[in-house]
């Protein structure tokens, strides 16, 4: 076998602008922190937000464009694209969502948007990567930024617990994913992703059959960790109840999103015809993630507890589109994902500008008569609990709608039958915001954050609202978009 | 296709809305104006239904008034809206009593006026929604979108267990519409398999012969999702709680229209679409129909809430609904349809009657009153002859559709009919023992003296109410003329296809204005 070298060319860098402005970004935030004065630190979330918005340019002249960088180890692809648009839009919709939350915390430190940065930086690599070295690294670079974001607020026990343990279950986690690759490359000979797959297409690979089907389930470990399925799940409450809030959210949805791009394309365009054997795996993982995720999510009284349990119920709706694993499953991930992450962050930035100092106010109790005191952003929540009750005309309904029909047309109806029983269930969560926020009189002493709302975030819960109306009532544009952003896997 | 040159059922459906984005930007402190508009608004949608009457061709039994438009083309789902005679005077009830509605909720609402005329309008937007959607995802979408404004009725303007209610409602109904979103798609996947087209057009869809198997299992999640909202026996158990927490006006939309989107739903879907089954779970639902008529008159006569009471009366009117529908004779199918709108026009006067009384009293108990008639003649007046109507006297409404229905069921199974008809004595047993012990009587209670009569908005709320008790129940030719095709037409095709996988017994004869459209298409065999 031929040694690895990397070819470098300077229109590779094109391949990858979006990535570079963000680092570049990030650099720069590194450095003005260092010199600013601490009481002038506006500034820094100012500049990751231009950095955000700087991403897009490239992006823009990237649509449709199909090219690959460095030997083919990264890729621009309509499913790349359509992955680091959803990414810079995360990372907008949490920068607008922490330039007050950080202040009032006391974690207005460069460093925090330099993470953040960072992080969109590996999150956009695991969705360009097309070697399985490559998305390792970008799972590396995103990790490690989250580890240390989740425990940024340093005197806060909740917030240092929440970043340890992630770090420590993650590092497991990681080493399982690079013993899946390494027993993957064992197996094939190769770690390109075009390359395992033509290997397997040639049926050459029977004698290494184990080894390659232990490596598949040490990958889907690997993977299954990162995007919170049951069994890999037991991190996921405590470390987003721990982290800022601001993080959760970015970590309910941008760490699912980048860890379900590196899924499906590791899974649908190497691994095809292994088909057969994660279908049965995935069926059991989907439907236990959907049902332990709300059934659990029933008993939380802590707000940003029962977001994380529904965040897992979510990916088991997702990978119900994954057993389905059609076309209309693959794409339906997609759109799902872009769904949820207007919807989820939406919710989280609506309890950001409910919170008081020192996490306060993130009991659901805590919100008793919010639709009395500030009826718009109790409805703008109250838009983001239907629409992830999945009812419509929200986009959680049609994302669902767009799922279960994957999973009707490939005849499981078994687990569409489950996965819709399960909305009814987590129907009962989401509606039990509600009641507190309109059904129940506020509490006298109890007093909601309602002085000065932060614009940008109030910001953010407006684009949050746009895109879940949008695409619950037409959903075309982006329905064709996420069917595009699939055709390379055809 | 349509007369009128303009899209006269997308404005009926949005105006609501429309009406209730505009009240978004009235201050809230403006409570008199907010009513005002509100009521504007339902009038002025009232007025503009009232053309749907007019010119609806009773000559043709097909769609009018269609318009279709690809809303997902990726899916194959249109914006796709139409109304015929089934669904024309459902229409029509649901702006009829959204005015009556917010009428009467002039005073008995005190606080967040404008969030409940709001949710009020888009609720009705919803409901006109569900009856005139002719794509499946479309109803669907209206079908859920009527939950929400529901819940907030109930939740934020209910009673003292407004919470449990609330949720009750909103699980029961979800829990039962989630299943039929399986059946829709698993059909929509059949339909398309078979013929390569894939949409969800209900007129196309309902041109799919499905094997018998795959049609039962497909009626059953249809079925529990409309017998849940109907509600059948023994799916009823969220009805009371629901019915006696909402405000007046909830109740009044509740029972006058939401109830009919479950009957509607057995109309329009379940049964057209998987007819063989239909035909095969005629002894399941009459049986579970009859259930509904004499368990809930017994229950309503046991009642100490005047509330509770019509709520159980609601359940065995809706029994009767459904017996009549399943007998699937022209009596029996026209009745049914005209008992929908009995129910709406006389419960939906009961409720309102129960909310004025409650108003002044503050209590719903029976056994604190006795003796109104004497200080509250108008009231009685009107309180008598809503009674009689729910009754089913000659000469109001609910006897027109009552007599069909038991002619209907009698022409099917005689059996039916015996158990049905004694549905009708009982109803008379517990209504009217009801209104003896409220109304008649000395007068025991000493608040009941100082009762003050209606008021002239209360009896401009009553009045329609009483001449539409009166309209329909001497002169029904007018409103089953606009019907008689549509009911017709439904009967023959629903046989038709029955008889294609169920040798016939006898020849149907073909009814006129059949071929206007549609049905010209084999029907599309799906092998097993």
């Amino acid at each position: 076998m031929e040694p690895f070298r990397v070819q470098f060319a300077t229109a590779d860098l094109l391949v990858i602008a979006p990535e570079l402005v963000l680092t570049g970004f990030a650099l720069l935030i590194l450095l003005m922190s260092a010199f600013a004065r601490s009481e002038r630190k506006d500034f820094l979330g100012y500049t990751a937000l231009v950095g955000a918005i700087g991403a897009l340019v490239p992006l823009y002249g990237g649509a449709g464009v199909e090219a690959s960088a460095f030997s083919g180890m990264v890729t621009l692809d309509p499913f790349s694209f359509f992955f680091k648009v959803m990414i810079v839009i995360i990372t907008l919709l949490t920068v607008l969502a922490s330039l007050a939350y950080t202040k009032r915390e006391g974690i207005a430190f460069g460093e925090y948007y330099v993470l953040v940065l960072f992080a969109a930086v590996g999150m956009m690599l695991m969705a360009s990567g097309v070697n399985l070295l490559i998305i390792f690294l970008g799972l590396e670079v995103m990790s490690i930024s989250i580890y240390v974001l989740a425990g940024i607020m340093r005197d806060d026990a909740r917030s240092v617990e929440a970043a340890f343990k992630y770090f420590l279950l993650g590092a497991f986690a990681s080493a399982f994913l690079l013993y899946g690759i390494a027993l993957t490359y064992a197996s094939t000979g190769t770690l390109d992703l075009g390359g395992i797959r033509g290997v397997l297409a040639e049926q050459a690979w029977i004698t290494g059959l184990p080894i390659l089907i232990t490596g598949l389930a040490l990958l889907i470990v690997g993977f299954g960790f990162k995007i919170a399925l049951v069994p890999f799940h037991m991190w996921t409450p405590d470390v987003y109840e721990g982290a800022p809030t601001s993080i959760t959210a970015f970590m309910a949805t941008g760490v699912k999103a980048a860890g379900f791009a590196a899924f499906v394309r590791v899974f649908f365009y190497a691994l095809p015809a292994l088909q057969p054997y994660w279908t049965e795996i995935m069926w059991v993982l989907a439907a236990a993630t959907m049902t332990v995720g709300n059934i659990i999510a029933l008993s939380q009284t802590n707000i940003k507890r029962m977001l994380a349990y529904s965040s897992i119920a979510h990916a088991g709706y997702i990978l119900v589109a994954f057993v389905a694993g059609n076309e209309l499953g693959q794409s339906s991930i997609l759109f799902y994902l872009l769904a949820y992450c207007f919807m989820n962050i939406g919710a989280f930035t609506v309890i950001i500008l409910l919170g008081k100092k020192g996490e306060e106010n993130i009991l659901i109790s805590d919100y008793a008569g919010l639709g009395f005191q500030r009826p718009l952003l109790a409805a703008a929540m109250a838009i983001f609990m239907f629409s992830l009750a999945g009812v419509p005309p929200m986009a959680g309904f049609m994302a669902k709608f767009y799922v279960f029909s994957a999973a009707v047309k490939a005849n499981y109806y078994w687990l569409a039958i489950i996965g819709v029983l399960n909305s009814v269930v987590a129907a009962y969560y989401y509606l039990r915001v509600l009641i507190y926020m309109y059904f129940r009189e506020p509490e006298p002493e109890k007093e909601l954050a309602l002085g000065h709302l932060s614009l940008a975030a109030v910001l953010a819960v407006i684009i949050s609202v746009w895109g879940v109306l949008h695409i619950g009532i037409l959903p075309s544009v982006f329905l064709s978009l996420a069917r595009r952003s699939i055709q390379f896997l055809l | 296709m349509n007369p009128v040159g303009f899209p006269i059922v997308t404005v009926i459906a949005f105006f609501p809305l429309a009406g209730a984005i505009l009240l978004l930007f009235v201050p809230r402190a403006k409570e008199e104006f907010l009513k005002r508009m509100a009521l504007v608004i339902s009038l002025v949608e009232f007025i503009i239904s009232l053309p749907l009457f007019i010119w609806f061709d009773e000559g043709a039994a097909g769609m009018q008034f269609v318009e279709r438009i690809p809303w997902i083309p990726e899916w194959g789902v249109h914006y796709f809206v139409g109304i015929d005679g089934i669904s024309l005077l459902l229409v029509l009830l649901t702006t009829f009593l959204t005015v009556l509605c917010i009428l009467s909720s002039w005073r008995s609402v005190e606080r967040m006026v404008k969030e409940y005329m709001i949710v009020f309008l888009i609720l009705e937007t919803g409901m006109i929604g569900v009856l005139v959607s002719l794509d499946l995802i479309l109803f669907y979408v209206f079908w859920e979108v009527t939950l929400i404004p529901m819940y907030l009725l109930i939740g934020v303007w209910g009673g003292p267990r407004r919470i449990y209610a609330a949720i009750k409602f909103f699980l029961y109904t979800m829990a039962g519409s989630v299943l039929m979103l399986v059946a829709i798609l698993a059909l929509y996947f059949l339909h398309g398999k078979a013929t390569g087209e894939y949409t969800f057009d209900l007129l196309k869809l309902y041109q799919t012969v499905l094997p018998i198997n795959t049609q039962y299992l497909m009626f059953a999640a249809f079925a529990l999702a409309f017998a849940i909202k109907v509600p059948m026996f023994p799916f009823h158990t969220w009805l009371p709680d629901a019915h006696v927490e909402a405000p007046t006006a909830g109740s009044v939309i509740l029972a006058g229209v939401l109830l009919k989107l479950g009957t509607y739903g057995f109309i329009r879907f379940a049964v057209p679409l998987f007819p063989v089954a239909a035909f095969k779970a005629i002894p399941i639902i009459s049986i579970l129909a009859l259930i509904g008529i004499i368990y809930g008159a017994l229950v309503s006569m046991m009642q100490a809430d005047l509330k509770k009471l019509v709520a159980f009366s609601s359940v065995s009117h809706l029994g009767f609904v459904m017996l009549g529908m399943f007998a699937f004779n022209v009596q029996g199918v026209q009745g049914s349809i005209y008992q929908m709108l009995n129910h709406g026009v006389s419960t939906g006067g009961l409720f309102l009657i129960v909310g004025m009384v409650y108003e002044r009293r503050h209590t719903r108990m029976i056994a604190d009153f006795g003796g109104l008639s004497r200080v509250m003649p108008v009231f009685a007046t009107f309180f008598m002859i809503v009674t009689l109507s729910s009754i089913a006297l000659p000469g109001t409404n609910g006897f027109v559709g009552e007599f069909l229905i038991l002619l209907g069921a009698f022409k099917a199974n005689p059996i039916y009919g015996i158990f049905g008809a004694t549905g009708v004595i009982l109803a008379a047993a517990y209504m009217l023992w009801m209104f003896q012990r409220v109304m008649f009587g000395a007068i025991t209670h000493k608040e009941n003296r100082a009762l003050k009569d209606l008021n002239l908005r209360e009896i401009v709320t009553l009045v329609p109410i009483i001449i539409m008790i009166i309209w329909m129940g001497v002169f029904p030719k007018f409103f089953f003329k606009k019907m008689d095709l549509s009911v017709q037409r439904f009967l023959y095709d629903i046989k038709a296809r029955y008889e294609a996988v169920v040798p016939p017994p006898a020849q149907q004869e073909k009814p006129a204005g059949m071929e206007e459209e549609g049905s010209h298409h084999a029907p599309v065999n799906i092998k097993e």
